[in-house]
């Protein structure tokens, strides 16, 4: 902290922000740009979704934070503190599931996370058993702590790596798709202890490719394509900025469709029974009137809200799967 | 920040509990069990070979100097065998041990994707790389114990014990052979840091275990031959290995140091070198795996 945060593009401080980059960029030694002048600002406290496509730069960013690889150019701060130089003063906060978990196979899952929580200086030798114990209950590994490693599905490998997360009270989570390789029980088992945690106070800053799961759990987020941020925010503003569409169902699609125009309605698109146009700036009350006034019968009438992946969409102008 | 530091009292002695673990995982590995069951294993093939060749009462090596040192000695002393084992095992069966040890202890880490959870516990690139060496340097104690104890017990089994006679002719106690055997261990153990610290800093390099390892392997076996070439005798005393049989001197009465020093001096520079070298290599480099 200390540091001047004028001209900071959003204005936030870096004692406000758990995560706090300005300017961070990482060239790898074949010239490749993987990340390009990131600021990135993870208010304390929130839920945020880091999106993007594959090879967008977001592990790449996710490592600059944890101090595992020097930035080219540019800062990071972590907790108030500057990555990777206070590393082990930040760490210790910090739980982190970084692209996916990896395992000591000839070790039981419990001995995974004591040599974890052993790697850890901070970490109180006399209560370690029972965090351990703690940390495999949360993640429903209790039954399983005595199998060796390597024989636990992907899901397993996945609840013990955010079990090894889980080991201390933390003030910052860094999940990296936390809920890959896990059946339709396990992530929303996942989802729930996201929840529970941010709801403890717990900042959880959670990279994933699932849209929805994103728009379920997080308060903000962030997108980024080709190493550049191109948006961040709380996730109900970024998906009303792409605007919701008008939708109405009739009998007389032909009709609708002319009145519609005369409203002042834009981009009108005829599906079967559904028209559907850019909603217009006036009362759509009015609009439905004119409709019924016209003598087209309206089944239906109403505004769907555009989604996270249609504003990621339009936000970077390609699916959601496709490398930058 | 203030509130959760407050939570932690951290005691410095907490820091030493990844030496511990390290340590337990590197013995609980199969791996390693088997390279100190092939290490046991070399007394016993030597003590049985010679118990078989002298059954008929002729001496062993046939007194032509040939097999490993103080071979032909064992039939009339069990405890030469922990010689004769250790001389056996130094130039390539305990230096691959080591060097399969070293090259896994970091590159193996990174290849398993483990490396990084340990970053962010956070172990800390100096303290792991610390702990990573204080094992290696451990498992060449043990290394070179298994060797000397399965000698002792299969020289006692097999062959006479009692006084022996050192190798400047002089005759000592079986309690003073048994010490300058401990002393031969620690030293055989001690010749073996250098090449620790080469394997260490090959496992900085690659994030392949098995390249780390091959590598590590490689170059040992490269530099033995070097050592064997007569024409580059002005590079031997720069080898790591040349000195590694002045443990023998330790037999004679009094005691050759010159060799000894040499060897430990040599293995002080190179465990210098090298750890400096995997120091500066590791606490710079991008973790990518």
């Amino acid at each position: 902290m200390g540091e001047a945060s004028a001209g900071e593009p959003d204005g936030a401080h870096a004692g406000d922000a758990v995560v706090a980059t300005r300017a961070l960029t990482k060239r790898y030694r074949g010239g490749q740009l993987a990340v390009d002048g990131l600021h990135l600002t993870v208010p304390e406290g929130s839920v945020f979704g880091f999106l993007g496509p594959n090879g967008s730069g977001k592990t790449t960013t996710i490592r600059m934070l944890m101090g595992l690889i020097e930035p080219t150019s540019g800062t990071a701060h972590v907790l108030g503190r500057p990555m990777p130089r206070s590393a082990r003063a930040v760490l210790p906060h910090v739980g982190a599931l970084i692209e996916g978990p990896a395992l000591y196979g000839f070790l039981s899952g419990r001995d995974n996370l004591l040599r974890y929580d052993a790697a850890d200086p901070t970490a109180d030798p006399r209560t370690r058993s029972a965090r351990v114990a703690a940390a495999l209950d949360r993640v429903g590994l209790t039954a399983a702590a005595g199998k060796k490693a390597k024989a636990y599905s992907l899901g397993m490998k996945q609840r013990l790596g955010l079990a090894a997360a889980l080991l201390q009270p933390r003030r910052l989570l860094v999940l990296d798709e936390p809920t890959n390789g896990l059946d339709p029980q396990g992530m929303r088992e996942i989802r729930t202890l996201i929840r529970a945690l941010a709801s403890d106070g717990t900042t959880v800053f959670l990279s994933s490719h699932l849209l929805d799961e994103i728009e379920q759990v997080c308060t903000h987020a962030a997108v980024m394509a080709r190493g550049r941020l191109i948006t961040q925010g709380p996730v109900a503003e970024l998906s009303a900025g792409a605007r919701g569409r008008l939708v109405v169902t009739t009998p007389d699609p032909a009709d609708a469709a002319r009145v519609l125009k005369e409203q002042g309605v834009a981009d009108v698109v005829v599906a079967d029974d559904r028209v559907t146009g850019e909603a217009p700036e006036r009362d759509l009350a009015e609009v439905n009137a004119a409709l019924v006034t016209a003598g087209v019968r309206v089944r239906g009438f109403g505004v769907e809200r555009a989604s996270l992946e249609e504003a990621f969409v339009a936000l970077t102008g390609e699916g959601f799967d496709v490398a930058g | 920040m203030s509130r959760a530091e407050a939570e932690r009292r951290v005691s410095p002695l907490w820091t030493l509990g990844l030496f511990r673990s390290e340590l337990l995982t590197t013995f609980r590995r199969w791996r390693t069990l088997a390279l100190l069951g092939v290490l046991a294993a070399v007394p016993v093939l030597i003590g049985v070979a010679v118990r078989i060749e002298t059954g008929d009462g002729s001496s062993a090596g046939g007194g032509g100097g040939e097999g490993p040192a103080f071979i032909s000695q064992i039939t009339n002393n069990g405890l030469f065998l922990v010689f004769t084992g250790l001389a056996a095992t130094l130039p390539f069966f305990l230096p691959m041990a080591i060097g399969v040890v070293a090259g896994d202890s970091l590159a193996g880490e990174a290849s398993a994707g483990t490396l990084r959870y340990l970053l962010v516990a956070p172990a800390g690139r100096t303290r792991l790389l610390l702990t990573k060496y204080a094992t290696v340097m451990a498992f060449c104690l043990v290394a070179t114990l298994v060797v000397a104890v399965s000698a002792l017990l299969v020289g006692a089994l097999l062959f006479p014990l009692g006084d022996l006679t050192t190798i400047s002719g002089t005759r000592i106690s079986f309690g003073e052979g048994l010490v300058r055997a401990l002393l031969i261990a620690l030293v055989v153990a001690a010749s073996l840091t250098g090449v620790a610290a080469l394997g260490l800093f090959v496992s900085t390099l690659t994030n392949s275990g098995i390249a780390a390892m091959a590598t590590t392997v490689g170059l040992l076996i490269t530099v033995q031959i070097l050592d064997q070439i007569p024409q580059l005798h002005a590079l031997h005393p720069y080898l790591f290995p040349h000195y590694w049989l002045s443990f023998a001197d330790l037999m004679r009465e009094p005691v050759h140091w010159d060799d000894l020093t040499k060897n430990l001096g040599l293995q002080a520079l190179y465990a210098a070198v090298f750890g400096s070298a995997a120091w500066a290599r590791f606490t710079s480099k991008d973790v990518t795996a």
